[in-house]
């Protein structure tokens, strides 16, 4: 968190990215997920897509780089869930956000609890990865 | 979506859950392989100093370098199994043959998504090990005929026995 205590309705600062093969090959390389139909719009197509498409795990990456820059240095982020409803395809900008559903505190261990709506979406605005996370914070008296 | 005529989830497929799938151990975790990962997901963007400047990391951070949530310790080879695998990593029916039984034989399979909860950092230096246990199937007709959900859950620990993450995964089948 860097700024003031979250409230709910928060919006996460967005983060945007244009996938293709640059990116993806880059993920590729470290995740070794050398997978035709991350290479080839000819595989793409035939799994029944309109070219080769990004990996969903580079999504949920990029879903939790908005959640480190929310979570800052003192956050922690504790859980996060989400759903791979469509490809991310070459060319087509994709945004990852976030908004403030719910803050509570945690009697237990004094820690602010923000519940978290997230999503990344493509420039149309329909939904790639939506989900959810947890992030909490130190307490303050 | 409507309810699929025939059944992809055979008695032997419904027999394994519970199973121990797989059991993998990593690698010691490497600072480079930690700055290789975040180049990676934030790329064309620099990542933050955390993830790759030593100098910053020694002074901030008393030389503790934690890899960004998500990073896969057990990319390209894994300590246990050894040496290179002798699978095929991209056939849809390679969890039914690692239990030892017939799997549906669809043709493609996606990521369907996750659920993470995490307990703890994974720090340059750390072995960990997956543990996967087949949760459980379900099934639906969609946009492109039959599908076929499997959950499974994985369990990964350090190498002090700490549970770091507790992974809940749905690969799509069709």
């Amino acid at each position: 968190m860097n700024g003031p205590t979250p409230e709910a309705g928060q919006e996460l600062d967005p983060l945007r990215w244009t996938p293709g093969f640059d990116v993806w090959n880059r993920f590729a390389a470290v995740n070794d997920e050398f997978v035709p139909i991350h290479m080839d719009d000819e595989a793409g197509r035939a799994a029944g897509y309109p070219a080769a498409f990004g990996m969903g795990y580079l999504q949920w990456s990029w879903a939790h780089n908005l959640l480190r820059e929310f979570a800052g240095e003192d956050g922690r982020i504790d859980k996060v869930q989400g759903s791979f409803r469509a490809p991310s395809l070459k060319g087509v900008e994709v945004t990852a956000g976030g908004r403030v559903t719910e803050v509570s505190r945690d009697d237990a261990t004094g820690r602010l609890v923000c519940e978290l709506e997230i999503w990344t979406r493509a420039a149309d605005g329909s939904p790639l990865l939506p989900g959810s996370a947890t992030i909490s914070f130190p307490g303050t008296d | 979506m409507s309810a699929p005529a025939s059944t992809l989830i055979s008695e032997a497929m419904a027999g394994k859950i519970g199973a121990e799938v797989s059991r993998r151990v990593s690698f010691p975790v490497s600072a480079s392989d930690i700055r290789k990962w975040a180049m990676a997901v934030y790329y064309p963007k620099h990542p933050p100093r955390r993830y790759w400047d030593a100098e910053h990391i020694e002074r901030e951070l008393g030389g503790r370098w934690v890899a960004p949530h998500e990073f896969n310790p057990f990319a390209w080879m894994t300590a246990d199994p050894s040496g290179f695998p002798e699978v095929d990593r991209l056939d849809p029916d390679l969890l039914e043959k690692t239990l030892g039984i017939d799997g549906p034989g669809l043709r493609f399979q996606l990521n369907g998504g996750l659920d993470v909860e995490y307990r703890g950092d994974i720090v340059a230096g750390d072995v960990i090990t997956a543990v996967r246990v087949l949760d459980g199937y379900t099934e639906r007709s969609g946009r492109l005929g039959q599908m076929l959900f499997t959950t499974n859950l994985e369990t990964w620990t350090n190498q002090r026995d700490e549970i770091v993450q507790v992974r809940r995964q749905t690969g799509i089948r069709y």
